[in-house]
């Protein structure tokens, strides 16, 4: 573990990071003010997805870590959408 | 260089790998803590679509809007702190760090302000107002209250866990040959601005 070599993000990532997210909240907030039926939910959690895997990315460093971390996390979020699935195939057909 | 790879070899049982991967180990617990609420909060809107629409009427986007803004510029301020301590920049990870807990404390003050609004009519957990509301408003007040209370309850952590980092920093027993603790506790306010991208649009923006 010791030769793990630690990769310095420049700041001006993060500001531009910082910047995409406000963006991608601004979108947000305009895109559910419109009348789009019910793909406003889902365009709202598409974003929110966005940004969640952009915070994943960056500001958790799970570009420039090791790949376990990138491996552990998708393998977390595949469980909790296959719970999400099963559960609305529950309620949707039963 | 020399000097760090002493301090290095001082500490046998250093290990931060091990000590990252055991804070990814509880963010899962984190996350699927709240992901279970997230799918009771899915079913039952699912099953009260007109009730959430109309009871989401009763909170500010401006003031949701104002938060999200605050913990994404706080969570940038973390993840600028670490890039500063890697860089061996102390007074720069001091300053983002202090940000990051100021900003914090605003978000909870605002927290505050939009509960307390929510009191004031009588509204909150277990009032008489609650109790008479229909199911499906009841439903999404109870699960507002709980989450948005339980993701104050992380926010307050957090602040906890970066006040001590920055206390570390201070004295030099965090530094940049060792900075494992500020690295777990930037994952940790990360979190938390993690759920609460989800819980904005799913409390806030309901069309």
């Amino acid at each position: 573990m010791e030769n793990e070599k630690h990769h310095i993000v420049p700041y001006l990532t993060h500001i531009m990071v910082l910047l995409g997210l406000i963006v991608l909240t601004v979108i947000t907030v305009l895109i559910t003010s419109v009348e789009l039926g019910a793909y406003n939910t889902t365009a709202a959690l598409i974003i929110a997805s966005l940004k969640g895997a952009v915070v994943l990315l960056y500001f958790m460093h799970l570009k420039f870590d090791h790949k376990i971390y990138w491996v552990m996390v998708s393998i977390v979020i595949a469980i909790f959408a296959a719970v999400i699935v099963v559960t609305f195939f529950d309620y949707l057909y039963r | 260089m020399e000097t760090m790879t002493h301090q290095h070899h001082a500490d046998a049982h250093r290990d931060d790998t091990a000590s990252k991967i055991g804070m990814w180990l509880f963010i899962f617990t984190e996350i699927l803590l709240f992901g279970g609420l997230f799918i009771v909060y899915s079913v039952y809107r699912h099953m009260n679509p007109v009730a959430f629409h109309l009871a989401h009427e009763e909170l500010s986007i401006t003031m949701g809007f104002i938060n999200t803004i605050i913990l994404l510029v706080s969570s940038a301020t973390v993840a600028i702190s670490i890039s500063a301590i890697q860089k061996n920049d102390r007074k720069l990870t001091l300053l983002m760090l202090g940000i990051t807990l100021l900003l914090a404390l605003t978000f909870l003050v605002n927290k505050y302000f939009e509960w307390g609004g929510k009191f004031e009519h009588g509204m909150y957990p277990g009032s008489e107002l609650m109790k008479n509301l229909s199911n499906g408003d009841m439903l999404f007040f109870s699960l507002y209250f709980f989450m948005t209370g339980l993701h104050g309850v992380h926010i307050i952590v957090g602040m906890v866990l970066l006040g001590i980092t920055l206390y570390k920093v201070k004295t030099g027993a965090v530094n940049s040959g060792r900075y494992a603790l500020l690295e777990n506790s930037g994952l940790y306010w990360h979190l938390v601005d993690l759920i609460w991208i989800f819980l904005f649009p799913l409390f806030y923006l309901i069309h």
